[in-house]
């Protein structure tokens, strides 16, 4: 047995080989010729998985938070769509904005954002989250969510109706499974 | 069982209204009484004073709202007293000029009204003298400005 190539695999014990070994299968794997080619090959599997289960912070604001448990109570049932309300933003998936922000809400809503772990998504949900709406030019209200953090759906309404809620949450589903955001041993 | 029974008229709004001209005479003035209710002005030397004695001696127990009014030329304080046991609402206006807007706060008498004072100070920047905290209650507190001023100019702050 030629070890020419590994000398430290002679003075080995099992535990040390074990790392060595598993650490040596990771660093192949992350490699750029390998990487690529299972990230390609896995993320529609990741896109399947963040789509079907896609957690919204339970977070009301404002009137928009009534179509918000609305849409989740029995009539619509967006549960069984995925979506689950968590209340921790470590546990979630979705950013789920429906009210005005106001000036004093503003670096707490950066913070949730910030504290929600990768791959993340930001719903805009109705006309104050999307522009200020009727508080446009509004001395105490940010005007537009898009203005602290980057938004990836708008929902338009005011409120918008839990119908609605939940085709804005399927248009998400549909950029989650384009996008392709997975990725291996990350 | 007992037999509840509706607690007795103590003082009616024509009572209220006389028994407060009495002391306060010409610092009042605009005095109306409609049915329980007694709408006056008072002048502010005298303000405290008055709501010490609707207090203790009038059964005013309740601080209902204060706010404030910008009538361009000087600020109006408008506080709401309540009586359960006389069932009467006092509307009470005091002036206060712009270049020194302060009043004596009525927090010490009447807990109720911390937070009411604090958000008019908050929207108009009347100061009341002796509140525990005063200290903006619903904007951030580096904001400049007192937004329901009438010299408040509208538009994009944030």
């Amino acid at each position: 047995m030629d070890l020419k190539n590994a000398p430290q695999a002679i003075a080995m014990t099992a535990k040390e080989f074990q790392e060595w070994s598993s650490n040596f299968v990771v660093e192949t794997l992350r490699t750029p010729p390998i990487k690529p080619a299972i990230d390609r090959l896995t993320a529609p599997i990741w896109a399947w998985g963040q789509r079907n289960a896609i957690y919204p912070l339970h977070f009301g604001i404002a009137c928009c938070a009534l179509e918000m448990a609305a849409a989740s109570a029995c009539r619509w049932d967006a549960e069984r769509l995925g979506m689950i309300y968590r209340s921790s933003p470590r546990q979630s998936d979705v950013l789920l904005v429906n009210g005005w922000i106001s000036a004093k809400l503003r670096p707490t809503l950066r913070r949730l954002y910030e504290q929600m772990p990768e791959p993340k998504w930001v719903v805009a949900m109705g006309e104050c989250a999307i522009s200020g709406g009727p508080w446009y030019d509004g001395y105490n209200v940010v005007q537009g969510l898009d203005t602290i953090i980057p938004v990836d759906i708008y929902i338009p309404g005011c409120p918008p109706r839990p119908e609605a809620m939940i085709d804005g949450f399927m248009k998400l589903n549909r950029k989650i499974t384009l996008e392709q955001k997975g990725t291996f041993l990350d | 069982m007992t037999e509840t029974t509706p607690k007795a008229k103590t003082m009616s709004e024509e009572m209220v209204a006389k028994a407060l001209t009495e002391q306060f005479k010409d610092k009042i003035t605009d005095l109306q009484t409609k049915t329980r209710r007694v709408f006056f002005n008072v002048d502010r030397s005298v303000f405290l004073d008055l709501i010490k004695k609707m207090k203790d001696e009038m059964e005013f127990e309740h601080c209902s709202s204060v706010s404030g009014v910008d009538m361009k030329t000087n600020f109006q304080v408008v506080y709401h007293m309540s009586s359960y046991a006389n069932k009467i609402v006092v509307q009470i206006t005091v002036d206060v000029p712009k270049d020194v807007p302060e009043i004596d706060s009525i927090t010490p008498l009447y807990g109720g009204a911390n937070w009411h004072e604090r958000e008019t100070y908050d929207m108009f920047g009347i100061k009341f003298i002796g509140h525990p905290r005063l200290e903006r209650l619903l904007l951030p507190v580096d904001y400049t400005f007192f937004p329901l001023r009438k010299d408040f100019e509208v538009g994009r702050r944030i």
